[in-house]
């Protein structure tokens, strides 16, 4: 029968216009599938825009001994081993490529002095390896993927959020959602779907991340019954802007380390000799983040509560030409010129390692039909992701997620879309308006922020684990009293209410997986379990839903083949 | 605590008024954090557009005291706190709700733009000096400002005849890639009607990214179009040497 509701057919449908999305739409289109693009913004605004340091890549132009060997054993040092090792061969091998491919396309790097890609050195990477921009290397990926794909003919749906997601028996067949601007409701059918709808960032108070970050693509797979992997590591950012209050949070590029910043401590002390003194600064994220979290704490913090990053060394051309926004930011935000002297910073919420389960040629869930790629998956980075591998994770997997959904829809016979499912998704999305008066659906957020914030942050213990539990347990219970005001046309109170459900899932599943890691591993830290434990080392976490349960096991890591673990034993 | 009072646009395509909102400050506030604490504490339903809240996705340009803004850098202590700050949607595009405004005719125009196109036999290699100039045109956020101040646009309505300058910007980067091999002029003097420009610096002053697009995108381009199409001495180089990128 006919779906009652506004509906598009194609073959691939992909939701989320990041990175990801966009490289997995252009690469579905040039297999000849019909392919729409979904996103919950206006194209374009995705948080890849965000990104600012480089893609990593073993191009070597810069240092002429890199190559994918050793991309791939930075990656799984990095990760502390808990990685899937072939998605990062997979990752350091085609990485190259991939950013030649959006040289191709358009987008201008920062060059050599033989006209060659410039490459940039950044924290746990051997070499000097990230294409770089400036300091807003997301924006020229975007905007050089966004242009590709729209000349190259895909549907963009902007401004539409998926609830739901269709199943024909263990098959997807579609999507269900709503217009932000009218709040009318629109059905997708779709033989394949791709999500690429990025993290979970603003289920914490300081994140570097933008609202759209509500782990709504992890969510929607789980809800369908597909596999997450890896929860309990989120990584925490070193360097946010800690003042003033309002900017708390924003993301202060890895480059300014990258380029040679120093971190000191209030007593003037270069304080990574403590903690790292071979690779300093540009140590892994989890350790700067871990430093200048121990700094504060004990005492020798900055004047708002951070530490002190400061590039002034260099020349203020140099500086203002390789950071730009850096130094626009903290001149119109926080009155403070970088050229000049130091920046104030401190950890803040920034990415999610773990995400959906994928296999790592296809990007396949274990949902037939169902892809996942960028953030929202898992796998590549394990336990701590080095900067600069998060755009090429995106356009790496980004592409095999979009070849292997359009290849996936050719093999497909067409699927029917049950209208129960979309009823019952549509009643759900109304239910808020029924209710006179509940919870206000801002007054959760904040809360849940709080509940995260304090107690799955950097530093975790059983106890603040489980009453995390129980305090989420009871912010879902008040989210179910929800209610909103006001029409269904662009309402963002009730766009807030539906993101909620999805953070409130997902957040439950990080906390669930950090409890019963009983270790401290990459970015997982346990102040009652504070070493590395060599049995948590062979497992990931892996949550499923069981009914309307949230269960949690264990999977053994996937063994390195012979040939790769005597590369890692070599450069060891 | 210090309070700020605010005068925020409500309403929709058919019409609607401002609304007094007040807000207390903090420290280092800017518009944007005012809105989402009315958001949050006053008019849930209050639209807004805004994404990243760093000044890098140009999502939540808005009219604040009258100036095209983004709102996320725009300090609350650069603004005078002895009358209402009043926040409009931008002019010239159509409300959707409240701050919130149809800006899909800019995308309709993206479309008409030939994409970069290298030469069969490029080699890859650009020097930093080649890139720089383009690099500043491809800074752009598409906050949509620079369509928002522009009079042919927010006087005139000539969606139909002009791109605007933010697609100025954009076809500049194209033509002036080093590796570039196709030609927009005509585009531009036919489609994108650049010659209704006459060069007043709106779009430059509100720039949030201080891309100069007067000078070095828009005059640099109309010069383009003058040797293309009205000087007879280029034009007759031009047809006996056969030179010169290709055009559709």
């Amino acid at each position: 029968m006919t779906p009652p509701y506004e509906t598009h057919e194609h073959d691939v449908l992909i939701i989320g216009a990041g990175g990801a999305g966009l490289r997995a739409a252009i690469e579905a289109l040039a297999q000849g599938a019909r392919v729409g693009l979904v996103c919950k913004s206006l194209l374009g605004k995705a948080h890849t825009v965000m990104a600012e340091g480089g893609i990593a890549a073993a191009m070597g132009n810069v240092d002429k001994n890199d190559d994918w060997r050793t991309h791939f054993c930075d990656t799984m040092r990095g990760g502390k081993f808990l990685n899937n090792w072939r998605m990062a061969q997979l990752h350091a091998q085609e990485a190259p490529e991939r950013v030649r491919e959006l040289e191709h396309w358009g987008a201008l790097f920062d060059r050599t002095d033989d006209g060659q890609i410039l490459q940039r050195a950044f924290g746990g990477h051997t070499f000097k390896r990230l294409c770089h921009v400036g300091d807003r290397t997301g924006l020229e990926l975007i905007r050089t993927l966004q242009d590709r794909g729209v000349q190259q003919g895909i549907d963009v749906f902007m401004e539409c959020t998926i609830t739901r997601l269709i199943k024909d028996g263990d098959r997807i067949a579609g999507a269900f959602g709503y217009w932000r601007e009218q709040g009318r409701f629109v059905t997708f059918k779709a033989k394949s779907i791709v999500i690429a709808t990025g993290g979970i960032g603003k289920a914490w108070k300081i994140t570097s991340n933008s609202w759209e970050y509500t782990a709504d693509g992890m969510a929607l797979a789980y809800e369908a019954g597909a596999e997450l992997l890896d929860m309990e590591f989120v990584q925490f950012h070193p360097t946010g802007m800690v003042w003033p209050p309002g900017v708390q949070g924003i993301l202060v590029t890895e480059a300014v380390r990258g380029e040679g910043g120093t971190l000191t401590n209030n007593r003037g002390e270069r304080f990574m000799e403590k903690y790292d003194p071979k690779r300093m600064e540009l140590s892994t994220r989890d350790v700067v983040a871990r430093a200048i979290y121990t700094e504060v704490k004990e005492g020798r913090g900055s004047l708002h509560g951070g530490a002190y990053l400061d590039i002034s060394h260099k020349p203020a051309e140099y500086v203002k030409k390789k950071l730009p926004s850096m130094y626009h930011q903290f001149r119109e935000l926080a009155d403070v010129d970088i050229t000049a002297g130091p920046m104030e910073v401190g950890p803040t919420c920034h990415y999610m390692m773990g995400g959906i389960r994928v296999e790592a040629e296809t990007a396949q869930t274990t949902i037939p039909g169902l892809f996942a790629a960028g953030e929202a998956a898992a796998g590549l980075h394990g336990a701590n992701r080095l900067g600069g591998n998060s755009l090429s994770d995106l356009l790496v997997f980004g592409r095999r997620a979009g070849l292997a959904a359009a290849e996936h829809a050719k093999k497909v016979q067409n699927t029917s879309v049950n209208s129960t499912q979309i009823e019952n998704a549509a009643r759900d999305l109304l239910v808020p308006f029924e209710r006179p008066s509940g919870e206000n659906p801002y007054t959760i957020h904040r809360e849940l922020q709080d509940v995260m914030q304090s107690l799955v942050g950097i530093y975790r213990t059983r106890e603040d684990l489980t009453r995390a539990l129980g305090e989420l347990e009871k912010l879902k219970e008040r989210n179910s009293r929800v209610s909103v005001e006001g029409s269904r046309m662009f309402n963002p109170g009730w766009h807030l209410a539906q993101d909620l459900a999805s953070m409130l899932t997902v957040s439950e599943a990080v906390t669930r997986s950090a409890l019963a890691r009983e270790e401290s591993r990459g970015a997982h830290s346990r102040i009652d379990h504070s070493s590395l434990d060599a049995t948590w080392g062979t497992k990931n976490n892996v949550i499923a839903r069981e009914g309307a349960a949230m269960t949690l096991r264990q999977s053994p890591v996937p063994q390195l083949p012979n040939e790769l673990k005597e590369l890692v034993a070599d450069e060891k | 605590m210090a309070e700020a009072v605010f005068e925020v646009f409500r309403g929709d395509r058919e019409g609607g008024k401002p609304a007094t909102y007040r807000v207390p400050i903090a420290p280092g506030m800017v518009v944007l954090d005012a809105l989402h604490h009315i958001q949050a504490h006053q008019a849930p339903d209050l639209a807004v557009r805004w994404n990243c809240k760093a000044g890098k996705c140009g999502s939540c340009s808005a009219e604040v005291n009258g100036r095209p803004r983004l709102t996320c850098k725009t300090r609350m202590d650069a603004l005078p706190m002895d009358k209402p700050i009043t926040v409009q949607p931008m002019k010239s595009f159509p409300v959707i709700k409240d701050l919130v405004t149809d800006v899909s005719w800019n995308y309709r125009v993206n479309k008409k733009i030939p994409p970069f196109t290298p030469r069969p036999d490029t080699k890859w290699k650009m020097s930093q000096e080649d890139v720089d100039r383009v690099q500043e045109f491809r800074k752009c956020i598409e906050c949509f400002l620079c369509q928002n101040v522009c009079h042919v646009l927010r006087e005139h309505d000539k969606m139909e005849e002009f791109g605007g300058p933010r697609f100025f910007v954009r076809v500049a980067g194209l033509e002036m890639h080093p590796l570039d091999s196709k030609s927009r002029t005509k585009l531009l003097k036919d489609e994108l009607g650049i010659g209704l420009c006459n060069i007043t610096k709106c779009c430059t002053e509100v720039c949030p990214e201080d891309i100069h697009i007067t000078d070095n995108a828009i005059i640099p381009l109309k010069e383009r179009i003058v040797d293309e199409f009205y000087d007879p001495v280029l034009m007759l180089v031009r047809k006996i040497r056969g030179v010169g990128k290709e055009t559709d």
